[in-house]
């Protein structure tokens, strides 16, 4: 079988697992909720809403995508400034060899 | 030929299955930052007073290192985009059922320094609470603190500490985002605890909001230390002397 199939598969059973586990547990609470906002809520002390508030309907899903996406691109595109740099290096270093 | 197309298509099929997990498994917006609004204003003030010193310095820092080191900007403009989609990204943790992310301050702080990872933390803090319903405005210098200060000095002196014991610098890396990691939910306990406590006790309560955030933040803890390494080992690979000149390395030692 070939490597590429058995990640497939691992990959498929992977999110059944996790989406089962997830409706077992109503859904993945983040740590915010789970912890930060049900203990402060035991202590009378509520969370309000966000100056801009974006979590309305897929609004949130979509500024989520586009700040990964934006800082996806900055990442790679300053690693490849760091190795174009290293290259420019290497080359000022041959030409001082030669001469 | 046919090769290169075959892993072209590997790549994308990668890309869109990494795609597919994360809208798949995203339900809302998941964080370690205090909400706006759960802190008193007069706690949500103090924090924000204790972390302007550090933010302060290292503004000076950036405009005087920049003049100097060439090798700055693309650095700072690396580490501050890792930061903020690593402390932007849930991750599932199934033992626990719950979803929180890493922070990414130990690698700003290896690469940059603790007072300008500070700078970034507090950069990428200000675009999640303004845009991203995460954290909030009022809460700003709290988390900056936890995740910026905590993150970043415990982070770093933890690397520096395992490097003058010779060990590598991936492990140092490994270590030091562990401890990055949990300095910055044991700070966040601690405001927590001091914001809300009222007249309770403040360690039974700061013990309980820790106990709380263990199941989570163990594993993710350990994930913070790999990716923290593997960044580390991939500069080595390819700027091993990037790396010398931040810390001063012997060759062997890069090496090793």
């Amino acid at each position: 079988m070939k490597p590429k199939r058995v990640f497939l598969a691992l990959f498929i059973i992977l999110v059944f697992a996790l989406n089962v586990l997830g409706e077992e547990k109503s859904k993945w609470m983040g740590i915010d909720e789970a912890v930060v906002e049900k203990i402060s809520a035991e202590h009378g002390r509520e969370a309000s809403e966000p100056l801009i508030n974006t979590d309305q309907g897929d609004l949130l899903l979509f500024l989520f995508l586009l700040a990964g996406a934006v800082g996806g691109f900055a990442a790679g595109y300053y690693f490849r400034v760091l190795m174009e740099a290293k290259l420019e290096v290497n080359k000022q270093v041959l030409n001082q060899q030669r001469g | 030929m046919h090769k290169k197309q075959s892993n072209t298509s590997s790549k994308f099929l990668g890309i869109i299955l990494i795609f597919a997990t994360y809208v798949i498994l995203e339900t809302d917006a998941f964080a370690m930052h205090i909400s706006e609004g759960i802190l008193p204003l007069g706690w949500a003030a103090f924090w924000y007073i204790l972390m302007i010193p550090f933010l302060a310095y290292g503004i000076v820092e950036i405009r005087r290192r920049v003049k100097m080191e060439l090798y700055l900007k693309p650095l700072l403009g690396l580490s501050a985009s890792l930061v903020f989609v690593i402390s932007l990204m849930p991750i599932p943790v199934p033992i626990a059922g719950t979803c929180s992310h890493p922070c990414g301050t130990a690698i700003s702080a290896i690469i940059l320094g603790p007072f300008l990872s500070v700078v970034v933390s507090f950069c990428a803090l200000l675009i999640q609470a303004l845009f991203l319903a995460h954290g909030g405005l009022s809460t700003l210098g709290s988390n900056t603190l936890s995740m910026g200060v905590a993150g970043s000095f415990f982070g770093y002196g933890a690397f520096v500490m395992l490097k003058r014991f010779r060990l590598s610098l991936p492990l140092c890396g490994f270590v030091a985002g562990i401890v990055a990691d949990w300095a910055t939910y044991s700070a966040t306990a601690v405001q927590l605890a001091l914001g809300i406590k009222g007249e309770e006790a403040f360690f039974p309560l700061f013990l309980k909001i820790l106990v709380a955030f263990v199941p989570t933040q163990l594993p993710l803890g350990l994930l913070e230390g790999f990716i923290t390494s593997g960044v580390i080992t991939l500069l080595l690979r390819r700027r091993p002397d990037l790396m010398g000149m931040i810390y001063g390395l012997r060759s062997q030692e890069v090496e090793a």
